[in-house]
């Protein structure tokens, strides 16, 4: 992989995350790690009175600065967006989302366990259950 | 520049290993990842496909001519990989997947039978998980207790803590002769040599070890020793057991079909001799024999100046990250306690990202956990970016590899 993807954003990010914290009371609390690296993302989220958006949303965790970086930006575009919209979020979304194009096999995971930990929380909320796709 | 140390002629050896003529982005392929496994020279390579295009066929019980040649050179592989341990004889060498399998072999061969509830057995802090969860699950098993052995805050094992254990008289120790994240080189003649006057039987992980340095397990004086093929110029899917013959004989069989037995009947089986007894079904012929390929490769070169190699290699590396600000190395510094493996952190550069900056200038390490989560755990730390070496790395591989991080460091501006 290619250094050029460490761009200032990236490490802002990984530097200063936004929405980093717990974020009490809350209706939705995932979490969940990647084994392979140990990447830990934790995601806390209040729903809206009317049971449809997301109102507040906050992260904690450790790893690696894709990781931490992808979760800092997905709490900062989700917030006040329907539940409705966590379910079609998709790979391109988050590549947009950093900057990039293309991560290669052994890092894209790392941008994606935002979204596993979002989609879990989402999913479960709505009583559904989330399974994440196959490559 | 010092292009080669006066141990090893690198650039010989470069141009024995073919891939090493690739480029990976655009750049010359400098592969320190050595730890997790190694490059294959031609030779290596070249064995295998003899096998397959020449001789290829069932070992043991063929009478024609292929299966004797087949028979011949998986034995003979058999013969060289003794003589490169010392062995005494070539019928301790067990064939095996690799260290993994062979330590669950005697997990499952030696501990069914001989551990009891109620047995301590005494592992160290610095156990790759293979040297530790087969134990973990035999314990659950039998209700044995194990109980590790800590480190200092150098990062080799507290024989004081490891004396005060063998006290409790364990029916097994198991120890690892290298640690693939500290580099840490365990004095195995004097632990196996504790280990035995407090009546254990001892296991030593030389995955590490076999690979880097002249090995001698006579003088080692340890019960089993469990190695892999592939980190030392071999294939994937070989590896060895060495266990005294002793040892082997008083054991149970370990997986069971043909080519173990004696004599099969409708109302049972009585074992082969060893090794057989430990090979069931057919054999990984061609990677054995591969292996004996690797091993004649080694021994040319001779392991007193492979080691010698990479303490020289060592030194340089370590030279130059000490002029590097922020750079935390982990496991003993002193050059004669350790392997040529470097676990390093910069600054708050996520070993992750360390390794993905690295494969962009064509640098290959190893990053993450090492398979070690308790020793990360016990440093504090969620992983470590590690540089390790071998017979084909230059002083010029490390050049890069310095050049690299200084990348690195100027990405992430620490």
């Amino acid at each position: 992989m290619s250094s050029d993807f460490y761009r200032e954003l990236i490490l802002d990010y990984y530097r200063n995350p936004r929405n980093f914290g717990k974020l009490d009371p809350h209706d939705i609390d995932a979490k969940d790690l990647n084994p392979l690296c140990g990447d830990e993302i934790e995601m806390q989220i209040r729903v809206s009175p009317d049971k449809d958006k997301i109102e507040e949303i906050k992260f904690i965790g450790k790893g690696c600065a894709i990781s931490q970086a992808s979760a800092s930006m997905l709490t900062e575009m989700a917030k006040g967006k329907p539940l409705e919209w966590v379910k079609g979020l998709s790979r391109d979304d988050i590549l947009k989302m950093l900057g990039t194009s293309d991560l290669g096999p052994a890092r894209i995971k790392c941008a994606m366990l935002s979204v596993k930990v979002l989609k879990t929380g989402v999913y479960t909320y709505m009583g559904a259950q989330y399974s994440e796709p196959s490559e | 520049m010092l292009e080669s140390t006066r141990t090893v002629d690198v650039e010989r050896v470069k141009n024995d290993f073919p891939i090493l003529n690739r480029k990976v982005n655009g750049k010359r392929l400098v592969y320190l990842d050595n730890a997790a496994t190694t490059q294959k020279p031609k030779v290596v390579i070249d064995a295998l496909v003899d096998y397959y295009s020449r001789y290829n066929a069932n070992v043991h019980r063929g009478v024609h001519q292929l299966s004797i040649e087949a028979t011949e050179a998986y034995e003979n592989s058999r013969k060289k990989v003794a003589k490169f341990i010392n062995s005494p004889t070539p019928q301790e060498i067990v064939f095996t997947r690799g260290t993994t399998e062979s330590i669950n072999l005697v997990k499952f061969a030696w501990g069914s039978k001989f551990v009891k509830e109620g047995d301590v057995i005494v592992l160290t802090l610095m156990e790759h998980h293979s040297n530790m969860v087969p134990w973990q699950l035999l314990a659950k098993e039998k209700g044995a207790r194990i109980e590790y052995a800590p480190i200092t805050a150098e990062g080799k094992l507290d024989l004081g803590e490891f004396e005060r254990l063998l006290a409790l008289s364990p029916a097994l120790v198991a120890f690892t002769h290298c640690s693939n994240v500290l580099g840490t080189i365990n004095d195995a003649e004097k632990l196996s040599s504790m280990a035995k006057r407090a009546g254990a039987v001892t296991v030593v992980d030389a995955a590490q070890s076999t690979p880097h340095m002249p090995l001698d397990v006579q003088k080692m004086g340890c019960d089993f020793l469990a190695f892999s093929g592939h980190k030392m110029l071999g294939p994937t899917g070989i590896g060895a057991l060495y266990g005294r013959k002793e040892m082997l004989d008083s054991m149970g069989p370990f997986q069971s079909g043909g080519d173990m037995i004696k004599e099969v009947h409708l109302d049972g089986a009585r074992w082969n001799d060893v090794p057989y007894k430990f090979e069931a079904g057919t054999s990984n012929i061609a990677d054995a024999i591969a292996l004996g390929a690797a091993v004649e490769y080694l021994t040319a070169l001779g392991m007193e100046n492979v080691r010698r190699h990479e303490v020289e290699l060592l030194r340089y590396a370590f030279e130059k990250m000490s002029r590097i600000p922020n750079v935390k190395i982990y496991g003993p510094m002193d050059l004669e306690s350790r392997g040529g493996v470097i676990s390093f952190n910069l600054a708050d550069i996520h070993p992750h990202d360390m390794a993905s900056i690295l494969d962009g200038e064509g640098v290959a390490i190893r990053s993450g956990h090492h398979c070690a989560q308790p020793l990360m755990e016990h440093l504090d730390i969620p992983g470590t970016s590690r540089a390790s070496f071998y017979v084909y790395n230059s002083t010029e591989d490390i050049d890069v590899f310095i050049g690299a991080l200084l990348k690195a460091k100027s990405v992430f501006c620490v």
